[in-house]
């Protein structure tokens, strides 16, 4: 392509974000859905446009105009398919904050276009520096969004979510200024082949893992996500989940793995205990919660940890399957935030106890959030099945144990996001205005529709998805290669029998 | 080199000398009628001092040095000096009255800061150094009927000679054991191995140095000298001192004591660390927004010392740096504070007050927390940058830890620079500020924000080339 898109794609909503400042209400409104909108097409046309099985880096841009670091933009299969998420969810965001955000609206989608604009920054930035730059400035609109719009006990949560991310970040930094002395470079395809010194790999790995583990979150790290997403407005929350979260999970196939392979493999033990944690804890964590939000926000963490497992399983199933996850993680628990968003428009309360029956009187939303609420759990053909059985079918090559952990985590998943679906839809209304509440308004099928389909095509054609990443994973592969862990399954080629077995049925067959 | 030669190299020194008594004349004979006039005419003696800039060379047989890191740090010296000018104008015809001596006590303490970042002599040096301190006593106790600000005089006088002693007797220390008082000549003294009594010397430099620039553990007296003195004063304060202190600091431990780095370096990696968490730390309590950015400015000095620590060509490079964006928020951040005013006209300084700014005064809230992030840290704001060139340095130099530590405790001060944020953007709005009036005022918050959004950032290259320049001619 000829015109410079990324820059585009980053730019445009930077402009549009401060004309809206200048507009009323209504018209920021309008303003901010025409330009998701056009993002949307643009992330299309970028899908489109990405040759699948040509090089690794596309669309690639280079200014050096920042001196020490340069506005280099790029991406491969892996950004491709996280910005093609970003740019789907944002104008189901502002569509999401029509009616419910009432005050301060110019701000608001000022706040969300700039936020748009960081993410796609985020994931398509080569220059390590620009990198940090998105990776941080991202705190400053995401802490006004939670403070700003957020619910009753806003401040503290938009506190603990910007120190948390900020300590984390800053030590990611002082790694950062030394491996760019050390390699000579700030370009990152050319440092995700530079082999550093194995003895400085852990200290480095270990400083981006502060970063990287807060923000994806990991045990014990992730309490300010439950604070941040209850407080935050609708939308904030599904930005947070749908693609705050995978710069976590992006930062690890950035630059962790890669970089740091030697350090990876020896760490292992280290994101494999936390993650099993982290899945069986968060699960009976959500398992008792009262509050909605904070329900799927713990269910958010214990996802997260199947990324974390599959991504250092050091094997392509693995690796792709905690792809798969972050991809679907991403609309699914989005979505729910949607659904919660729906009834909490409605009657402005979390709690689930205030709930119950509307399946009886809002039987279209009953409907959506059952298949959310499936596809949460790991429905086949729907999309966390394909990420969630890929990332297990990796790590129990690589650690029957973590494997086994894991999956208890799955039937924890399925009671509590059942538990939850029961509660609120099923049984008898908490109350005469529980009952009398409407179904959903055109405009929430219009947000809820787009992502249920996009959860059906990931569950039942992922190939789409995984076919732009693949190569990247190959090349991960290839460097990962010498370093990675012997699993404990001892593969095994299969024998012949299986071709014999097949030929006999194709005989009896005629 | 002729004295012909040596006066031509002080000609920035000498324009504003003659200015200043040229203007003194004037206020003597027209009073404080003519001040608006007398303002301009400092301004345009700063504007001619720095047109003059640009010769190099030492003269008066080495009592003074100019080149490529004086002639980069007066100009920022001679904009802060400008600004605080610009900024009095309103303060002190709302608050007082106008007085006609106070662009020439700037003036004054300017040729004093020329001479410090100059100064290639221990004694030009303590004599540069209380030129700029006697006119900056004044100007803490210039609102004369004002208790606080007379408070803030005397403090900062009778702790500021205190630090002028222990200056004096460390000059005293370096030059019985070295000999002499030239740098060049007192680092041949520390090059053959640092003998006791030079140690306590460089000690007793150091820490008067340190009170000037507000480091801990002299820093005392910054919080109550900032809340006391005039808000002008004050941003006055925050910036062109500051500036010709850091220089001056920076030219003595690299040319006099640069022979002695392992001496100086544990010293300034203490003070560092100690003024970062000391900065923040004691920054989250404060009501007043004044003694909040007295903190703020030990917090600064904290991360500007990180630079100097490394004690390399770089790392002096992101010292300039530094200061220059330093300089910037400071400006923009008090030209902020002097917007509130209460309804009737009054300044108030509680942080409080600004409750909801966001609500009643939109742009005013976003270039004030535009300078909060920047000066917290976080990108895109520029003020990322400054710490990310001097902690560079200090990882560059094998100071990891320094690096790691300083950078963690920046997270503290980053608490305390949000705190304004929110009460601007989250809280209720309070009672509305009276609007804002001044086209002056407006414009520097205006440029000041500007430049340390995204957009300064492309302002790094020449920022890089500039400061590397300057550092290369100390070492």
């Amino acid at each position: 392509m000829s015109y410079p898109i990324l820059s585009i794609m980053i730019l445009l909503p930077i402009a549009a974000a401060i004309l809206t400042l200048f507009l009323t209400a209504q018209a920021a409104r309008w303003a901010a859905l025409g330009t998701t909108l056009g993002l949307f097409g643009l992330g299309v046309a970028l899908w489109h446009g990405f040759d699948v099985g040509g090089p690794q880096w596309q669309f690639v841009e280079n200014a050096p105009i920042f001196g020490r670091f340069s506005w280099a933009l790029g991406i491969d299969g892996i950004a491709l398919m996280l910005i093609v998420l970003s740019v789907f969810l944002m104008p189901i965001c502002i569509l999401a904050s029509w009616t419910s955000i009432e005050k301060r609206v110019p701000e608001y989608m000022a706040a969300f276009l700039l936020m748009e604009a960081l993410m796609i920054g985020v994931f398509s930035a080569q220059d390590m520096f620009l990198f940090y730059i998105f990776f941080e400035a991202g705190l400053i609109p995401m802490y006004l969004i939670i403070g700003i719009w957020g619910g009753a006990d806003r401040i503290k949560a938009s506190y603990k979510f910007f120190l948390y991310t900020l300590f984390g970040s800053l030590l990611m930094l002082v790694a950062m200024l030394w491996m760019s002395r050390e390699a000579g470079t700030t370009d990152i395809p050319s440092l995700m082949q530079y082999n550093f010194p194995v003895e400085a790999q852990t200290w480095l790995w270990l400083a981006f893992f502060a970063s990287f583990a807060v923000k994806m979150p990991m045990w014990p790290v992730h309490t300010w996500l439950p604070d941040a997403h209850v407080q935050a407005p609708t939308a904030g929350s599904v930005i947070l989940a749908g693609v705050l979260l995978k710069m976590g999970g992006y930062g690890f196939i950035r630059f962790s793995l890669p970089m740091f392979p030697e350090a990876s493999a020896q760490l292992v033990w280290l994101v494999f205990g936390m993650s099993m944690v982290a899945v069986v804890y968060t699960s009976l964590v959500a398992l008792v919660q009262q509050d909605m939000k904070k329900l799927i926000a713990y269910s958010s963490v214990a996802h997260m940890a199947f990324v974390t497992i599959g991504l250092f399983a050091f094997n392509r199933q693995g690796i792709e399957g905690a792809l798969m996850v972050m991809l679907a993680h991403g609309l699914v628990s989005g979505a729910l935030f949607l659904c919660v968003g729906v009834i909490y428009d409605r009657l402005h309360t979390r709690e689930i106890a205030r709930y119950g029956g509307l399946s009886n009187n809002m039987p279209y939303y009953a409907l959506f959030f059952l298949f959310f609420t499936m596809a949460s759990i790991g429905l086949p053909g729907l999309a966390n099945f394909v990420g969630e059985f890929l990332a297990l079918v990796g790590a129990y090559e690589a650690n029957s144990w973590v494997a086994a952990v894991a999956t208890t985590g799955i039937i924890l998943g399925a009671a509590y996001m059942l538990y939850l679906y029961r509660r609120v839809a099923f049984g008898a209304p908490a109350g005469e205005d529980t009952a009398a509440m409407r179904d959903i308004s055109a405009r929430e099928w219009l947000t809820l529709a787009p992502i249920a389909a996009a959860t059906l095509w990931m569950g039942v054609y992922p190939e789409s998805f995984l076919a732009p990443m693949r190569n990247d994973v190959t090349s991960l592969l290839v460097r990962l290669e010498s370093a990675a862990p012997a699993g404990d399954a001892h593969l095994k080629k299969g024998s012949p029998k299986a071709d014999a077995h097949h030929e006999a049925a194709h005989g009896e067959a005629h | 080199m002729s004295v012909i030669d040596s006066l031509m190299l002080t000609l920035p020194e000498l324009v504003l000398t003659g200015a200043a008594l040229t203007l003194m004349l004037v206020a003597a004979f027209a009073g404080d009628r003519a001040t608006r006039l007398i303002n301009a005419g400092a301004i345009a003696a700063l504007i001619g001092a720095t047109l003059v800039l640009g010769r190099e060379g030492v003269g008066f047989d080495g009592l003074y040095t100019a080149d490529a890191f004086s002639n980069f740090t007066k100009p920022l010296i001679y904009l802060a000096a400008g600004v605080s000018i610009l900024l009095s104008t309103r303060f002190f015809a709302a608050e007082e009255r106008l007085r006609a001596e106070y662009s020439v006590l700037i003036l004054l303490a300017a040729i004093g800061m020329g001479m410090m970042v100059s100064a290639s002599n221990l004694l030009t040096l303590y004599v540069g150094l209380e030129m700029q301190s006697l006119a900056a006593y004044v100007l803490a106790s210039f609102m004369r009927k004002d208790a606080r600000s007379a408070e803030a005089g005397l403090k900062y006088f009778v702790l500021g000679a205190l630090a002028s002693g222990i200056l004096l007797y460390g000059i005293s220390l370096l030059y019985g054991f070295s000999g002499t008082i030239d740098y060049h000549g007192v680092a041949k003294g520390l090059a053959d191995g640092v003998s006791m009594g030079e140690l306590f010397g460089i000690v007793f430099v150091l820490a008067g140095l340190s009170f000037k620039i507000a480091a801990v553990p002299f820093h005392m007296w910054t919080p109550d000298v900032y809340e006391g003195a005039p808000t002008p004063v004050t941003t006055y304060f925050g910036t062109a001192p500051k500036v010709a202190a850091v220089a001056l600091l920076v030219r003595v431990s690299i040319e006099a004591m640069g022979s002695a780095v392992a001496s100086w370096q544990q010293i300034l990696i203490f003070t560092s660390l100690a003024s970062i968490i000391l900065g923040a730390v004691g920054a989250i309590g404060q009501a007043n927004i004044k003694r909040l950015l007295a903190y703020s400015s030990i917090n600064n000095i904290g991360f500007v010392l990180v630079g100097l620590a490394a004690g390399t060509e770089a790392g002096v490079a992101a010292t300039l740096t530094y200061m220059v964006i330093y300089v910037l928020m400071t400006l923009g951040s008090f030209a902020c504070v002097l917007q509130m005013r209460a309804a009737d006209g009054v300044h108030v300084e509680d942080i409080q007050s600004l409750s909801g700014l966001s609500r009643r005064q939109p742009a005013l809230a976003a270039a004030f927390a535009i300078f909060m992030f920047s000066l917290a840290g976080i990108p895109p704001l520029l003020g990322f940058w400054a710490k990310f060139v001097v902690f560079d340095a200090a990882v560059a130099a094998g100071l990891m830890p320094l690096a790691a530590i300083g950078i963690a405790a920046s997270t503290i001060g980053a608490f305390y620079y949000l705190k304004i944020v929110k009460i601007m953007y989250f809280d209720e709005p309070a009672e509305a500020y009276h609007p804002v009036t001044s086209y002056v005022e407006s414009g520097v918050i205006a440029l000041t924000a500007v430049a340390v959004s995204p957009i300064g950032y492309l302002a790094i290259p020449m920022l890089g080339t500039a400061t590397a320049v300057a550092a290369k001619a100390l070492f």
